[in-house]
């Protein structure tokens, strides 16, 4: 089965800081695209001319009715080629793919107050949650770290809309996100979600369990873009076909090359719709979902072809 | 005893040692659970609030570091276990110890104030019996053993069904002669 998607037109495109680029997007047939909920990302297909790239994004608070969705776009300098394509080469006009929305990091609708966390790109998803809560009359907090002024496009537009409600931290000015400070003091029924550098996520989880708040209340947003490594082969045991998966590319993005079609929804490591058996590893499985349990990693009869690797010789898998 | 997938499954209760208090409310012998729980951590029962639904039991004996509050009724704790739930703050960890109904009912008061039913502890100690709404006049019957029965408020014959709702921390009973007024199926212990 094909998962569900869009033809998209680039009705807008911005730069709202120098880093990232704010795209507004519209269906290529003129009918409206299905309104969303908070924190849902949508999959981005990027055809640079060589190859197709395909990107996870958060759909940003204008996505939230439908009509047209925006994603925004961080220039990353250890980027596979989607994100620089998205900033040199992609203009208003041009046509994308999509797919369907998924949300992996809702806003629990019964939680007496949110505590809002983003560090950098992550208040992505974080400010599309704010304005739906917002919207929803219900209490929040929103905490945003930057790295400089440079980033105050984001940080004006929700000044003026949240007032109070927005913390802003700014490592240039020396101002650091302390989140044992926001910690205490937060009325029982309080969830806490929080989107941004791998290493903020872990230290701010890490604090929140270390002050007692159970695993349920705690939501993360962790997308890892599929980084490279050494180049393994790859064998497909029911498909009988096999594969080099290339340094700069996934497992998946690999089967997919030679027409092979694996079931992948958040292609980040997150959803855990690519589980997939493996049959025979000549080497050692290089796990990089947040999917798998420690458990499930030891015992190495799955692995999430979206992002994880080997780091050996040859992977056989049951596809 | 039917298996009912909606009816909630209860554990033994564990001291959460992250946590920066602990709340519990129990009835009866459920005080048995908490002190059991709590007896070897002598750091978490200086931390911890006990409200307990009727008279001390001999269980007091093990939980000499808590403060254990002794309410006449399940009503009068449970008015105290909102405010101290309204009062409290994330961090605190929550648990509950009796009767299944008990339990049913506590457990939707503690839902009501935001806590997510994963971080919610429960020991079931005495009577396996079930507080049924009555879905008609919506009156509540807290320790229901047999269906079907006469609802207490409106009269009507209930059947109790094996639907839990969390949200209301009742089962659903529901009119049961309605085709044919006083024809009844014989009663079963649930």
């Amino acid at each position: 089965m094909r998962a569900l998607q869009y033809t998209v037109r680039v009705s807008e495109a911005e730069a709202v800081t120098p880093r990232v680029r704010r795209l507004r997007l519209v269906a290529a047939d003129g009918t409206a695209l299905p309104p969303v909920s908070a924190g849902a990302h949508t999959v981005v297909s990027i055809d640079t001319g060589e190859r197709v790239i395909r990107n996870a994004y958060s759909l940003t608070a204008p996505s939230l009715s439908g009509g047209a969705y925006e994603i925004a776009v961080l220039r990353t300098p250890e980027s596979r080629g989607g994100s620089a394509f998205i900033h040199e080469r992609l203009r208003e006009g041009d046509s994308l793919t999509l797919s369907a929305p998924a949300n992996f990091f809702p806003v629990n609708r019964r939680a007496r107050h949110h505590v809002l966390v983003a560090g950098g790109i992550g208040i992505t998803p974080i400010a599309a949650m704010a304005e739906e809560i917002f919207r929803l009359g219900a209490s929040f907090e929103l905490h945003y770290a930057v790295r400089s002024a440079h980033d105050g496009a984001f940080c004006r537009e929700l000044a003026a809309r949240f007032g109070g409600r927005l913390h802003l931290y700014c490592g240039e000015r020396q101002e650091r996100l302390q989140v044992q400070a926001v910690l205490p003091n937060q009325p029982l029924g309080t969830h806490l979600y929080v989107c941004g550098p791998e290493r903020m996520i872990e230290a701010v989880l890490a604090d929140a369990r270390a002050a007692g708040w159970p695993n349920a209340n705690l939501h993360a947003e962790r997308f890892v873009a599929p980084a490279g490594g050494e180049p393994f082969s790859l064998f497909l045991r029911r498909s009988q076909r096999s594969v080099t998966v290339g340094a700069d590319e996934s497992v998946l993005e690999a089967i997919e090359r030679i027409g092979v079609e694996a079931p992948h929804l958040c292609r980040g490591g997150a959803c855990g719709e690519c589980i997939t058996a493996v049959s025979h590893a000549d080497g050692t499985l290089d796990h990089r979902d947040h999917f798998l349990s420690a458990a499930e990693r030891d015992a190495g009869e799955h692995v999430m072809i979206c992002v994880s690797r080997l780091k050996g010789r040859e992977l056989v898998l049951d596809l | 005893m039917s298996e009912v997938k909606s009816r909630p499954k209860w554990g033994r209760l564990a001291v959460v040692p992250e946590a920066a208090a602990h709340l519990v409310c129990a009835e009866g012998v459920g005080l048995d659970a908490v002190a059991e729980a709590f007896g070897d951590h002598d750091a978490a029962q200086a931390a911890a609030t006990v409200l307990l639904a009727g008279p001390t039991t001999a269980a007091q004996a093990g939980l000499t570091g808590t403060r254990v509050l002794s309410h006449p009724s399940r009503a009068t704790a449970f008015t105290a276990f909102h405010a101290h739930l309204d009062r409290a703050k994330m961090g605190t960890a929550i648990y509950l110890a009796g009767s299944e109904s008990f339990l049913n009912a506590a457990s939707a008061i503690a839902e009501a104030h935001g806590v997510v039913r994963e971080a919610l502890q429960g020991e079931h100690r005495g009577a396996r019996t079930r507080r049924v709404q009555c879905v008609h006049c919506k009156g509540i019957m807290e320790a229901v053993a047999v269906s079907p029965i006469v609802c207490s408020h409106c009269g009507v014959h209930l059947m109790v069904r094996d639907h839990y709702s969390r949200r209301l921390g009742a089962f659903m009973g529901v009119v049961v002669d309605a085709e044919a007024p006083g024809v009844l199926p014989q009663a079963l212990r649930l």
